[in-house]
């Protein structure tokens, strides 16, 4: 995401309670590939357990344990990376090629993110690596659909990986992927108890091109799943190359006063005045130094943007964009306008 | 280092991301940089003319906002601008807004 690339790699490894974070973090750090790993664990409660369960505890691993990450213990996170830093660069730790925080399970990721990011001291020396966002099988649907947090957490995640599906039938994990994709629609999605799952693939940077369907589309609703205050995934399909200038007043606007329900965007643009592409990434008001990629991932020159939206109608945004100019006549808004009164753009409560 | 507040460096927008590998980024040098700003300027008003606001380039190093009255604000970036905008004029400025995206189609003259 970020793109300096002498900084240290931060995974975020998020995800409800009991939807085996903890498990998967262990399953890392057994694996030799990852032995260069510094943890970070964040606890809600007072008396942390995790990190006697990953059966390693070394100087390498941090336990913060005062509160859930989000909300209380933001400037504490910063301190404990800061600290971990200085050790590392002292010699008194080995020096950790990667960083691997697990948020607690009530924990939105963004807080997390946005103090990586933004810190005067950390932004020079780490840079968010991936999202990675655990989602149990067995309870992931309904948690999806009572937790926001949860939903957030998915939403916003660069891998996902399911848990549990030794523990459920087939139909059930359809319904939780199912569920999963309509809000995030492009990351890939790993089954934790597959045994063909090679580790290296969840712990690695985000990098994949984003893959849409073609033209304007909107995700397929489950029945049963229309509520009043919605989470939605809409993707399109921009023909001309992009005005940078006037995206970037466009998008900032749009994140300035939406940006709490603009839950994710990404992007592959084709930006007017050069021949490759530029990736996008932002997670709310946040939004990653953009990236320029060495090449298309195949022949189809379009941009093609990505929006996980909560409570925003894909019309609008779409309606927004070619009143800017961004959308050329070829990608009319009465075209999204259409696919919405079939309703597909209302989801989740 | 800013000379006034002895802040280190500013916080890094995404629209001035810093140049260096595997960026993309407009800030590539003195020139393409005053580039980049002016046309920001030009067409930012093109936006904020709908609310009767004006912007400026001041010495190539933060913008200024302005009412018809004389109210300004400094800004540094993009993403403080919207923010200041909609403190000026006292309602929000929303890219969604029906009435506003009617008013912009009725120009249809973003792009110079």
């Amino acid at each position: 995401m970020s793109t300096n690339l002498d900084s240290i790699p931060v995974f975020l490894l998020t995800g409800f309670l009991g939807s085996g974070k903890t498990t998967l973090l262990a399953r890392l750090l057994k694996n030799s590939a990852f032995h260069d790993s510094a943890v970070l664990i964040n606890e809600f409660g007072e008396v942390g357990l995790d990190h006697h369960l990953l059966g390693r505890i070394d100087d390498t691993m941090v336990l913060l344990s005062s509160g859930c990450l989000c909300c209380t213990i933001r400037g504490e996170l910063a301190f404990a990376i800061r600290e971990l830093y200085s050790k590392r660069e002292r010699g008194l730790i080995p020096r950790f090629r990667r960083l691997i925080v697990e948020t607690s399970g009530l924990a939105d990721p963004l807080p997390a993110i946005a103090t990586i990011a933004a810190d005067k001291v950390l932004k020079h020396h780490f840079r968010i690596g991936a999202v990675i966002a655990t989602i149990d099988a067995v309870n992931g649907r309904k948690t999806l659909l009572q937790q926001p947090e949860s939903l957030k957490q998915a939403a916003i995640a660069d891998r996902l990986v399911l848990t549990k599906t030794d523990l459920c039938d087939q139909r059930t994990v359809m319904d939780v992927i199912d569920a999963v994709r309509i809000i995030n629609p492009d990351s890939p999605l790993y089954d934790a108890c597959d045994d063909r799952l090679d580790l290296a693939d969840v712990l690695v940077e985000q990098s994949t091109p984003i893959q849409l369907p073609s033209g304007i589309s909107c995700a397929e609703v489950p029945p049963g799943m229309l509520h009043g205050r919605s989470t939605s995934s809409f993707s399109l399909l921009i023909d001309r190359p992009v005005d940078w200038t006037l995206f970037g007043l466009w998008l900032t606007m749009l994140l300035n006063r939406h940006g709490e329900n603009i839950l994710r965007v990404k992007g592959l643009l084709n930006v007017e005045g050069t021949d490759r592409p530029v990736a996008l990434h932002g997670v709310q008001q946040l939004v990653y130094p953009p990236t320029h990629l060495s090449m298309w991932p195949d022949d189809d020159r379009r941009s093609r943007l990505i929006f996980i939206l909560r409570g925003v109608a894909s019309t609008s945004i779409s309606r927004s964009l070619h009143a800017f100019g961004l959308l050329d006549d070829g990608n009319p808004p009465g075209n999204a306008r259409q696919r919405m009164a079939s309703g597909q753009d209302i989801l989740f409560s | 280092m800013c000379a006034l507040c002895g802040v280190l460096g500013g916080a890094e927008h995404w629209t001035d991301a810093h140049d260096r590998p595997g960026a993309f980024t407009r800030n590539t040098g003195p020139i393409e940089r005053r580039r980049e700003r002016a046309r920001r300027v030009i067409l930012a008003n093109r936006i904020l003319r709908h609310f009767g606001l004006s912007l400026g380039d001041w010495q190539g190093s933060t913008f200024i906002l302005s009412t018809p009255t004389g109210k300004t604000e400094l800004v540094d970036n993009l993403a403080h601008l919207w923010g200041a905008a909609e403190r000026l004029v006292g309602r929000p400025i929303d890219p969604l807004d029906q009435d506003f995206l009617d008013r912009l189609d009725m120009r249809l003259d973003l792009h110079p």
